[in-house]
This record gives structure tokens, C-alpha cells and sequence, in this order.
């Protein structure tokens, strides 16, 4: 197979919030930058994000971002790394009036400021009381975004390959990263994109589950690239439920419903998180409203005739309020779960719908990985954003519009630094390894070769069941040991994988086959994680480490309070500390937490 | 409603420029659950049973704008398209969006829509300094964008609108002139006389005749015929 | 070259040209079918009278005026859409806006003859 070689100052993949958000970055600094989507830019999944994001704007209530980050850090359960929080929150305002500057059209006030709502975990005063700080556009605040910086970076020119496949990570034996391989879906043709500065935003690997909100295109591009080419992914293990996702279809429900006053019951009609969240009650954090709603169903007190969902109510609510505040969900309600949410309440479960793993990184967007006595050493030439990064600001568990401040600070600090480092010229382009480029194309050759193998959509939908039942709200110790040798046999069929199509045109099937490639990645780091983390900590709850006066909660800070780093190779782990140290105030001591 | 599967007759237009002469259209069948309440759960079956059938999809759930096509001769997003819309016992015919170069089978080239978005100039602008904090906008002038903002640049408009597909490089379309207008709309953008001067022209924006395709395909319910009156209604303004 | 040009920067006086044409030739026709219903036409006699009437000329001549600028606007479009040699398309602009006015000058030719 032939390629071609094409040269950038940098390279980002994929055009979410994140991506975007470093192209706007590294157009206006005058790069010469690729982004590489395999979806038009607004078709990203960013796009589906609702109810808002987070800054403390303090337009409605007074706020701080010191509460922001006491929040961050409880949401966490203190696995995120303070530091990273600290810059994040600090970030938020400049980066959200930016989007405004852009011509976001976020909602107003009266007072013609931006809109803002209550939304899980977000307190006042170190955990007070609930504080109104998600900036939100109605309910379609990642649509409003995601088009506001493609907009934004149509006005600076940057240069779009849209619908390419990223394929690999080059990275020579000194372990510098040199661009990627990327296929064009319309031609077949295959491409090395030689970098100075590699960005990656490529979104979560939501689809590892059989259940998800997430888009069919989420399924982990960057995180199985960085795994394949060596890079250790930092606490996989933490995947995050969202309470309400629409029974059966999937669909998220956000959280800014029950922001604006929904209320979640079971089938005795009853609003059951008085009892699991005394204080925040329907607003606690997302792992303890899943657990929760999963605690119901499991006693029997699930709605429905098999009693398996439970009901998220706004109908004491004013239809005004949902039309104005929430016109989206409207229109989910009636398409997705068959209800007018106005007059009948909606079937919701627990779905899994944000990865808070993925690739190590720092606050400045630098891809990190252990070397020496550091555990934090950048690899030249690599960054990473968004869902697929681990900064780790989300710790054990996101706070809901955590994420969309998330891609917006950490997209910009990485293309920041690109531009940074570009300017101080302390990259060039290095020789490009002709292995590492052989190295993909062997891999299309074996998948346009394979005879007698492994059917995609089988494989995928084993992979998809066998997390769901082995790693999911709540994990059960033996559950998870043989959950890793289903996922580990699952690998085999993945490595043999074979499609019927062969053409070079716009060949989806062969796109599947290779995103199932990145996804077995992230279910086999997701699920050895997993295994070994033996303590519960935000949103992986292990039966053998329940609630204790010794371990409250299940956590286990003497032995688990670190981030797990999965190495693809033997699926070896290897553990880091979380920093505890912010970047100018105080520590925010480990504390037990309950809303 | 029915609690067993059952099995859904499609005809489909195929075309695979690397091993079809020209295109045809394909009679298949697929069995399909209960829980397949839309469109593009049906063909992802179908995919599961043909791997050689190309189309776009990612979100799912009608805000990506990605699974655009033609059904039984109305375009729409397949993934807001309920199974149950479909008169029993007639094959759902699915074709590529009208009017624009297909790649392959329901994959259409969008090159040309999309350099329609472009050339409104899709971006605010305004060129006072900037201030510390947001620009303040009243709740009644934020709703002005309401109905416009909303778009998913689905093509499902354009490609329904006779205007385009005639002259689809100088006319720019439904879905562009909505967006167009959402700009004018927009208490903060300053450029409302150059995006005038933009449009003023026998193609650019007079090729629409309202004759309100686009609105009755928009799969958000939005109203580009609505905007462009509002546009040329501006233009009046200006000109009287 | 093949370039797409775009941008004459014209078209709202056309577009609402048409309108008011319109307008004025609707007026136009439920005036001559109010006459036609009150027996302006019942004889030869009766129609040559009336439209021997100064005020009827005139109406007349304003609803020739506005069919052949109608007109005008209408077959250039078409030209527009389906003649894309711009030799060829000119040409037919040239003859289609000749023969409207000369339809315009026999009209007042035949209005005012009588």
C-alpha cells in the first residue's frame, strides 16, 4: 500500500469542543494546522451536550471559583488532581465570556447577563447549599458551542480534513511523537500528517457500553491510538452513569431538568433521594443519583411492567418554563420515550455516558507519562483535550458541565502551548519513522486480507454486553475477574476481525472494524482497572469494599488514593500519586463525602 | 401496539463508484425488534446484514444533523423517523438527499452546501473593543434568535428546495439564508449592511419563491421561508 | 477561466417590482370583472365606449405596463436558469426587453387610437 506525506506546524484530531477550541488557538497564533474529523465538525458529539457549563459567573448567586473548586475536588472524591482543578475553575470565566465574545447565544437575564442554573454537586461556600452556575443556552448549550467555535473557526481559516480517519500515533524510538496516519473515507487514500505539535481531542469511548448516551462515533479514536503507541491511560476505571438516560433508547435527559426543579420517583410515587442526599437531594452528584435510582429498581421499587426504570417528574412544573428552559427535552420526550413530559412524567435509567479517564495529561495539555523518578514527563509533540485527556480534573466522578468547561480551558491551554513551543521553535520536523507508518498499513492489509474471521458487529456487541454486565454502576468482585478474561478472549476476535466490503469508497464497514480496534483498547483498560482497584471511590462501586466506619464509603485512602496507569503492553499497571497541591491556595483536605 | 418482531421490506438506491457501473436500487428485507422505534435502528440493522451499505449516522437523536436522506420521497433524519410512520406492507424507499453529487449509496457530497453556509459569512462579528465581562443582550432580544440558531446544517432543506438543486453554486439556500439571518437577528453582530449587500443579488437570496419546501422537510421545525421574508423585508427598510 | 460569479447587487427592486405588478393587475382584474358584471360590455357599442372612458385608458395602460415589467422580470429568470452561454443569454434579454416594449407602444397604440 502506498502513502502519501503531508507536512503541518501542527495536527489536531478531531473537531469537538476540544479540538475546535485548539484550532481557534493555533489559527489565530498564524500556524499552519490539519484538523482531522471523521464527522463533519458540528456533527461532533459535543453538539448533544444540554444542560450548560460551568463558571462562576455569579450572575444569579453570589459564587467563587474556590467554591468551584471545593466542588470539583468533593465530585472527584479527591482523585482529581488539584493543581489541574485549580487552573480549570480559575479559566472558567475568561473561557465561557470568550464563547460569548464568539457570539454564543446563551440565555439572558434580565439584567441582560448570561443565564445561569443550578446543576448537580455545584454548592456554594464549600458545600452549602446549592448555587446557580451552569451558563446555559435552554437545553442545547453543546449545540450553541460546538457551532459558535466551528463558526469562530471559520473566521480564522482553519483548515478542515473533514471526514478522515485517524489511524495511528507516529512516535519514533525516541518516543517523540511525529504526526498520525490518517485514512480519507471518501478515497481510501492514506496519509501521514507530519506535525511539529500533536493535539488530541477525539472524545470519549462511551460505546465500550451496550447502553450509552454517547454517539455511535464515540468510540475512543485517540485514547486506542495513545495505547497502541505505548502511552499509558490514567484511570480508566471511572466511567460515569448518567441518572437519566431514557429507558431503552438511551437518550440523554440533562441534569438541568431536575436543575430547574424535575424530581426523580420510584413506582411508590416517591421522591426517593431525600432519603440517599438529605441536603442536595435530586441535585446530589451523578454516581450517587445513579447508584441510587439503581438501589430502587434493584428492591423492587423500579416503574414499569418488568419494574426496571424509574420516573423523572416535571409535571408540577410550568409548561412555560419547560418550553422556555427546556424546549429540547420536549421534543426528546415525545420522540425517544413516547411521552408529553408537560402532563406524563419520563422512564429514565442509568446510562453510561462520560469517560472521566483516558490519556495522562497536565494542565497545560502536554500528554504526561512516567519516566525516571517523574511520573509526569511530557512526551514532545503530543497533547490531548477533552474526554479523551485525564488533566485529571474529573477525578472518580464529573460534575455535570464540568465536561464542556473541560474541553473549552484544556483545548485552549493545549493549543496554547503548541503555539508556545512552536514559537519558542523548539520542535521541528523530525525524520518520520517508516515503521511506525507500516505498522498501519499492515493493519489495513489484514483487515482487507482476513478470511474466516471475526464478524464486527458481533464482536462489538460482545464486547458492549460483556461491560455492561461485568463493569457497571455497581461491580462485583468476581464479576470483574471474569469480565477481564471475556474482554481479553473478546480481544482475539478483534485482532481477527473481517468485513465483506472491500471498497475504497466511503467504506463505513472498514471504519467500524477499525474503530472497534480503539475500542477494545479502552474496554481492556477500562476493565483490568477496574479489576484491580479494590476499594469504591465516585463512580466505581465495588461490593467487596462496602461502607464502613474504618472505610466510609468503600474508600480506601491508605492504599487507593493514586491514579491507575494502564500499560496496553501485558496490561501491565502502574500507579501515580494525586496531587494534592493546588496551584495557589490551600489543599482541600481528604474528606468523607456525602450531599 | 405489536410486541413481536417483525420483518420490514426496504428498497434502497445503491451506488458504489468502485464496482457499480451506475446505480439501482436494492430490494431487502430485515427483521426487526420491538425496540427499533426508528428509522435508523432498522438500518443498522440492515447494515448489520449488508456491510456494504454506506450512510452517515452518529448522535441518534436528531442533533447532528448527520442521517439526512430520502424517505419515501420526503427528506428527513432517519433517526427522527418513527417505524410506525410507515404505511404496512409497501417497501420504504430510501434514497441520497436530492440534488447533490453522490459518493456512494445514501452518502451525499456536500461540498456545495456547505460553501453556501460559508459564504454568509457564518460568524459574528462586531468590532468594538472588547469588554471584561459578556456583552449584555435583554431576554427579548435573545429571543429574536430563537427558530434560527437551532439549525443542524442537515441539508434536509437545500436539498428539498427546487431553487438549489438548479442552481446550487450561486443560490445559497434555505438552510444558509437561516443562518444568515440569524446574524442579522443578532443584537450583537454590526455588520447587518454587508450581509445585506451580500445577499442583494438576483441568485443569492432572490431565487427563493417561497414556496416553502424547506419548512415543511425541517426535521427542528424551523422556518427558513419565515427568515428570508424577514431578510428581504430588511432590505426594504434599507432601500425605502 | 471558470469562475461562478455572484454579487450584481441587484434584485430587491425587481423582486418588489413583481410584487406590485402583481398587486396592480389583480386590482386590474376584479375592476374589469366588476364592469364586465355591471354590462360595460354588453354590446360592441357599450365596450368601445367604455373603453373610450380617459380613466379606463389609463387603468389600462398601467396594467399593460405592469404585465410587460412582470413579464420582464419572469422570462429573464428563465433565461437566467436554463441559457447559460452569456452571448446567447444576453441576446435574449436584448430581444425579450425590445419585444416587451414594443408591446408597450402598441398598446398605447391600440388604447388610444380608439
Amino acid at each position: 500500500m502506498k502513502y502519501t506525506v503531508r507536512k503541518f506546524d501542527a495536527v489536531i484530531v478531531g473537531a469537538g469542543g476540544a479540538g475546535l477550541r485548539a484550532a481557534i488557538q493555533l489559527s489565530e497564533a498564524g500556524m499552519k494546522t490539519a484538523v482531522l474529523t471523521k464527522v463533519f465538525p458540528t456533527r461532533s458529539h459535543t453538539v448533544a451536550a444540554q444542560g450548560g457549563v460551568a463558571a462562576s459567573l455569579g450572575n444569579s448567586d453570589e459564587d467563587h471559583w474556590h467554591w468551584h473548586m471545593y466542588d470539583t475536588v468533593k465530585g472527584s472524591d479527591w482523585l482529581g488532581d488539584q493543581d489541574a482543578i485549580e487552573f480549570m475553575v480559575r479559566n472558567a470565566n475568561e473561557c465561557v465570556i470568550e464563547l460569548e465574545h464568539y457570539g454564543m447565544p446563551f440565555d439572558r437575564l434580565d439584567n441582560g447577563r448570561i443565564y445561569q442554573r443550578p446543576f448537580g454537586g455545584h454548592m456554594s461556600n464549600f458545600g452549602e447549599k446549592p448555587v446557580r452556575r451552569s451558563c446555559a443556552a435552554a437545553d442545547r448549550t453543546g449545540h450553541a458551542m460546538l457551532h459558535a467555535m466551528y463558526q469562530r473557526n471559520v473566521k480564522v481559516n482553519t483548515q478542515f480534513f473533514v471526514e478522515w480517519q485517524a489511524l495511528d500515533l507516529i512516535r519514533d524510538a525516541e518516543g517523540e511523537v511525529l504526526g498520525v496516519t490518517a485514512m480519507d473515507m471518501e478515497t481510501g487514500e492514506v496519509v501521514a500528517f507530519h506535525a511539529k505539535a500533536t493535539i488530541f481531542a477525539t472524545g470519549g469511548a462511551g460505546r465500550i457500553y451496550y447502553s450509552s448516551t454517547n454517539a455511535f462515533i464515540n468510540t475512543g479514536d485517540g485514547v486506542g491510538m495513545a495505547a497502541r503507541a505505548g502511552i499509558p491511560l490514567e484511570d480508566m476505571e471511572f466511567w460515569q452513569f448518567h441518572p437519566t438516560g431514557v429507558a431503552g433508547a438511551g437518550v440523554l435527559i440533562t441534569e438541568g431538568v431536575r436543575g430547574e426543579g424535575g424530581i426523580l420517583r420510584n413506582s411508590l410515587g416517591e421522591r426517593f433521594m431525600e432519603r440517599y442526599a438529605p441536603n442536595a437531594k435530586d441535585l446530589a452528584s451523578r454516581d450517587i443519583v445513579s447508584r441510587a435510582m439503581v438501589t430502587e429498581i434493584n428492591e423492587g421499587r423500579g416503574c414499569g411492567p418488568n419494574k426496571d426504570f424509574v420516573l423523572l417528574d416535571i409535571t408540577h412544573l410550568d409548561p412555560e418554563t419547560i418550553m422556555k428552559r427546556l424546549p429540547g427535552i420536549h421534543e426528546i420526550a415525545v420522540q425517544f420515550a413516547g411521552v408529553d413530559c408537560l402532563k406524563e412524567p419520563i422512564p429514565v435509567v442509568p446510562t453510561c455516558h462520560y469517560q472521566m479517564g483516558g490519556i495522562p495529561t497536565n494542565y497545560l495539555g502536554q500528554v504526561v507519562v512516567p519516566q525516571g523518578d517523574n511520573h509526569s514527563t511530557p512526551v514532545p509533540g503530543f497533547f490531548a483535550a477533552g474526554e479523551c485527556a485525564c488533566a485529571s480534573v474529573h477525578g472518580a466522578n464529573r460534575l455535570g458541565t464540568n465536561s464542556l468547561l473541560d474541553l473549552l480551558v484544556f483545548g485552549k491551554s493545549a493549543g496554547e502551548t503548541a503555539v508556545n513551543e512552536l514559537k519558542a521553535g523548539a520542535r521541528t520536523h523530525k525524520p518520520l519513522p517508516a515503521e511506525a507508518i507500516e505498522r498501519t498499513l499492515a493493519r489495513l492489509d489484514r483487515l482487507n486480507t482476513q478470511k474466516d474471521g471475526a464478524d464486527v458487529h458481533e464482536t462489538r456487541l460482545a464486547m458492549q454486553r460483556t461491560m455492561q454486565k461485568h463493569a457497571g454502576v455497581f461491580r462485583f468482585k468476581d464479576m470483574l475477574k471474569e469480565g477481564v478474561e471475556k474482554i481479553l478472549a473478546i480481544e482475539q476476535d478483534v485482532g481477527r476481525t473481517q468485513i465483506n466490503d472491500k471498497s475504497m469508497v466511503f467504506n463505513t464497514a472498514r471504519i467500524e472494524a477499525l474503530e472497534l480496534d480503539n475500542l477494545i483498547e479502552v474496554a481492556k483498560a477500562t476493565i483490568v482497572s477496574a479489576n484491580a482497584r479494590t476499594e469504591s471511590r465516585g463512580a466505581h462501586v465495588r461490593d467487596d469494599a462496602p461502607n464502613t466506619t474504618e472505610h466510609p464509603n468503600g474508600r480506601d485512602d491508605k492504599n487507593w488514593h493514586k491514579h491507575t496507569l494502564w500499560y496496553r503492553e501485558n496490561n501491565r499497571l502502574d500507579y501515580k500519586p494525586v496531587q494534592m497541591k493546588p496551584m495557589t491556595v490551600d489543599s482541600i483536605e481528604l474528606k468523607t463525602r456525602a450531599y | 401496539m405489536t410486541t413481536a418482531n417483525r420483518t420490514v421490506q426496504f428498497k434502497i438506491y445503491r451506488y458504489d463508484p468502485d464496482r457499480d457501473a451506475k446505480p439501482y436500487m436494492q430490494d431487502i428485507s430485515v427483521e426487526i425488534e420491538v425496540t427499533d422505534r426508528k428509522l435508523l435502528d432498522a438500518m443498522v440493522r440492515l447494515k448489520v446484514k449488508d456491510d456494504s451499505l454506506s450512510f452517515r449516522r452518529s448522535c441518534r437523536e436528531g442533533v447532528c444533523g448527520s442521517d439526512a436522506m430520502n424517505i419515501n420521497g420526503k427528506n428527513g433524519l432517519a433517526c427522527l423517523t418513527d417505524m410506525s410512520s410507515f404505511p404496512p406492507g409497501k417497501p420504504i424507499v430510501l434514497r441520497p438527499l436530492p440534488g447533490l453529487p453522490v459518493i456512494r449509496d445514501l452518502v451525499v457530497d456536500m461540498t456545495q452546501f456547505f460553501k453556501q453556509y460559508h459564504s454568509i459569512k457564518p460568524y459574528l462579528v462586531n468590532n468594538d473593543p472588547l469588554p471584561e465581562r459578556e456583552r449584555l443582550q435583554s431576554p427579548a432580544e435573545r429571543e429574536e434568535l430563537n427558530g434560527l440558531y437551532e439549525c443542524i446544517l442537515c441539508a434536509c432543506c437545500s436539498t428539498a428546495c427546487p431553487s438549489f438543486w438548479w442552481n446550487p453554486d450561486k443560490f445559497v439556500g434555505p438552510a444558509g439564508l437561516l443562518a444568515a439571518y440569524r446574524f442579522i437577528a443578532d443584537t450583537r453582530d454590526q455588520a447587518t449592511s454587508e450581509r445585506l449587500d451580500n445577499l442583494e443579488d438576483p441568485y443569492r437570496l432572490f431565487r427563493c419563491h417561497s414556496i416553502m419546501n424547506c419548512v415543511d422537510v425541517c426535521p427542528k421545525n424551523l422556518n427558513p421561508t419565515k427568515a428570508i421574508g424577514k431578510i428581504k423585508e430588511l432590505m426594504l427598510q434599507r432601500a425605502i | 477561466m471558470k469562475r461562478i460569479v455572484v454579487g450584481a447587487h441587484y434584485g430587491l427592486k425587481d423582486w418588489l417590482a413583481q410584487r406590485v405588478t402583481a398587486v396592480v393587475m389583480a386590482v386590474f382584474t376584479i375592476f374589469m370583472i366588476a364592469a364586465i358584471a355591471g354590462g360595460a360590455v354588453s354590446s360592441a357599442d357599450a365596450w368601445r365606449g367604455f373603453m373610450a372612458h380617459r380613466l379606463v385608458q389609463i387603468v389600462s395602460f398601467l396594467f399593460a405596463v405592469s404585465l410587460f415589467y412582470h413579464a420582464w422580470i419572469g422570462v429573464r429568470d428563465i433565461w437566467m436558469d436554463y441559457v447559460k452561454p452569456p452571448g446567447l443569454r444576453l441576446t435574449l434579454h436584448v430581444l425579450t426587453a425590445l419585444a416587451l416594449i414594443g408591446y408597450a407602444g402598441w398598446t398605447v397604440q391600440i388604447l388610444w387610437r380608439l
